[in-house]
């Protein structure tokens, strides 16, 4: 206990530092507040317009949450596919390597034009960068079984089935967390790199990523810096919220999630 | 063991297992296996006893001759097969009580009657009191006894075990020998029984196979005429001494063959 406090206390004191440099390099290198607003400017910003902040943190964490709940759903149904037959593997693997190495900036446009502009073209930009990790780890989990446990479900007639239910699907549960919780990060990426392109149907309007460029274009710098600043607390709730999830459901079992409460 | 005529548990004749092209690892192994045996095979590695033992499991196919259990294939016999492993197989998701209920509830047998199996068992092999701990809080030898709860809960007639406690220490290998010659008095399944280690095989069977390596082949049997119950005091007898000797021999005579 005493230990969390130090490290705590040892966290904040740091930050505050951080502010107080932050603050004084405005002042002594004479920056005009558009280009590095001070913290108090932009802790004036947070509040002033608090609403519309908090509408664009909305519709992003939407947008970021339908895409990585889809990416699961589909990535598992693939990677239970994936799980059949190395033959099925050998032919779609490198399909999903290609899905990770497109730059997703360059695909985004393309997908608002096929799909038009909108929540959901958003969605399915954090969809498409959310399903590579989810498919290689849980067909990673799905076919890392140890042999010998296969053996023992066969002696007792387990069909195949009840492998796939009773076996690999638990097995690969820790696997499909590594996948979720690198999927979680790049969801808020994703969802803003498509809002970069969306556009907004209310001029002023939209998710962070739209509202980032709708600040810049305006020089609204402490805005958006408080956008940022919006944009990295999302990333985090959702790393930690997978982090909950994922010590939730393993914490009896697998060593992973024990050690976020051991020590 | 009395001279009675039994019908065989287990019948391999003229069992041949090939590989691919390599060499055989085993050529024209004929044992006989009477109901309520405990015979343990052993060799130096490469002999083939652990691919025996699958072969009777049915987990893979000779490549010539024939192997009955029960008097029926080894895949038709499976439901009378239980399997215990080197290492204890646990499912890490599932409490002791899930995993002992394992091959139960694979074998979809009811809820009630599994409970009502899996308690008995928990007691008979000293294990009710962590019923609900997950494996990882266990023991090496404890997580041994839940894999051997496990592989009795289905009610085998044949237990085939692979070296089960050969990653234990001596003081636990020990004690589990005992408990499982405890078991078999109760239950009266058949055992085939790999290991390593001399002493361990004196002390279980009835009857030791010493095998030759490269192509693996039945090179001595050895009946052990040891007088049930053995306990601790088992091993401290002469005759338990003279036996392991006897069995060491053989095993450098195939070793140095």
């Amino acid at each position: 206990m005493k230990k969390y406090a130090f490290t705590l206390l040892n966290a904040l004191a740091v930050f505050a530092g951080l502010l107080l440099l932050w603050q004084g390099l405005g002042v002594v290198l004479h920056l005009p507040p558009y280009m590095l607003p001070p913290p108090l400017a932009v802790g004036r910003a947070v509040v002033a317009r608090f609403p519309s902040l908090v509408a664009s943190l909305a519709i992003t964490s939407e947008e970021a949450a339908g895409g990585l709940v889809a990416s699961i759903v589909v990535g598992v149904l693939i990677a239970l596919l994936f799980a059949q037959s190395r033959w099925i593997r050998r032919m779609l693997y490198p399909y999903t390597i290609l899905l990770q190495t497109v730059p997703i900036v360059a695909v985004a446009p393309l997908i608002l034009m096929w799909v038009g502009p909108g929540t959901l073209s958003v969605t399915l930009v954090a969809f498409i960068i959310c399903l590579a990790p989810i498919i290689a780890n849980t067909t990673q989990g799905l076919i890392s079984v140890e042999p010998n446990l296969i053996h023992l479900f066969l002696m007792h007639n387990a069909s195949r089935l009840q492998i796939l239910t009773r076996l690999r699907l638990p097995h690969a549960v820790p696997s499909l967390f590594v996948g979720i919780r690198i999927a979680a990060g790049i969801s808020v990426i994703g969802a803003i790199t498509g809002e970069l392109f969306a556009g907004s149907s209310r001029v002023g309007e939209g998710g962070l990523g739209y509202s980032i460029l709708y600040a810049s274009a305006q020089l609204q710098t402490d805005y958006l810096f408080a956008l940022v600043l919006a944009a990295t607390v999302l990333g985090f709730v959702f790393f930690f919220l997978v982090m909950f999830l994922e010590w939730y459901f393993l914490h009896n079992w697998h060593e992973s999630a024990r050690t976020m409460t051991d020590d | 063991m009395s001279t009675e005529v039994r019908a065989p548990q287990v019948a391999l004749s003229g069992v041949s297992k090939t590989y691919g092209s390599n060499p055989p690892v085993l050529q024209q192994i004929d044992l006989t296996i009477a109901k309520g045996e405990f015979v343990s095979l052993i060799g130096p590695s490469g002999c083939g006893k652990s691919t025996l033992l699958k072969l009777i499991s049915g987990l893979t196919n000779a490549t010539s001759g024939s192997i009955l259990v029960d008097g029926m294939t080894p895949l038709n016999a499976r439901e009378t097969i239980s399997y215990i492993f080197q290492d204890a197989t646990l499912l890490p998701w599932r409490t002791v009580t899930s995993n002992v209920g394992l091959g139960l509830e694979l074998e979809r047998v009811s809820r009630e009657l599994r409970r009502k199996k899996v308690d008995t068992l928990l007691e008979l092999v000293g294990l009710t009191h962590v019923a609900r701990a997950y494996p990882r809080q266990l023991s090496g030898g404890m997580k041994m006894r839940v894999s051997v709860a496990r592989a009795l809960a289905t009610t085998p007639r044949l237990l085939l075990m692979d070296e089960p406690f050969g990653a234990l220490d001596e003081m636990t290998r020990d004690r589990l020998n005992e408990e499982l010659l405890r078991l078999r008095a109760e239950q009266n399944w058949t055992a085939v029984f790999v290991t390593h280690s001399v002493a361990e095989a004196v002390f279980l069977s009835t009857r030791i196979i010493v095998l030759a390596p490269s192509p693996g082949r039945i090179a001595q049997e050895i009946k052990i005429n040891l007088p049930f119950p053995r306990t601790s005091v088992t091993r401290e007898s002469p005759e338990f001494e003279t036996y392991v000797t006897h069995v060491s021999r053989a095993l450098r005579g195939v070793h140095s063959a």
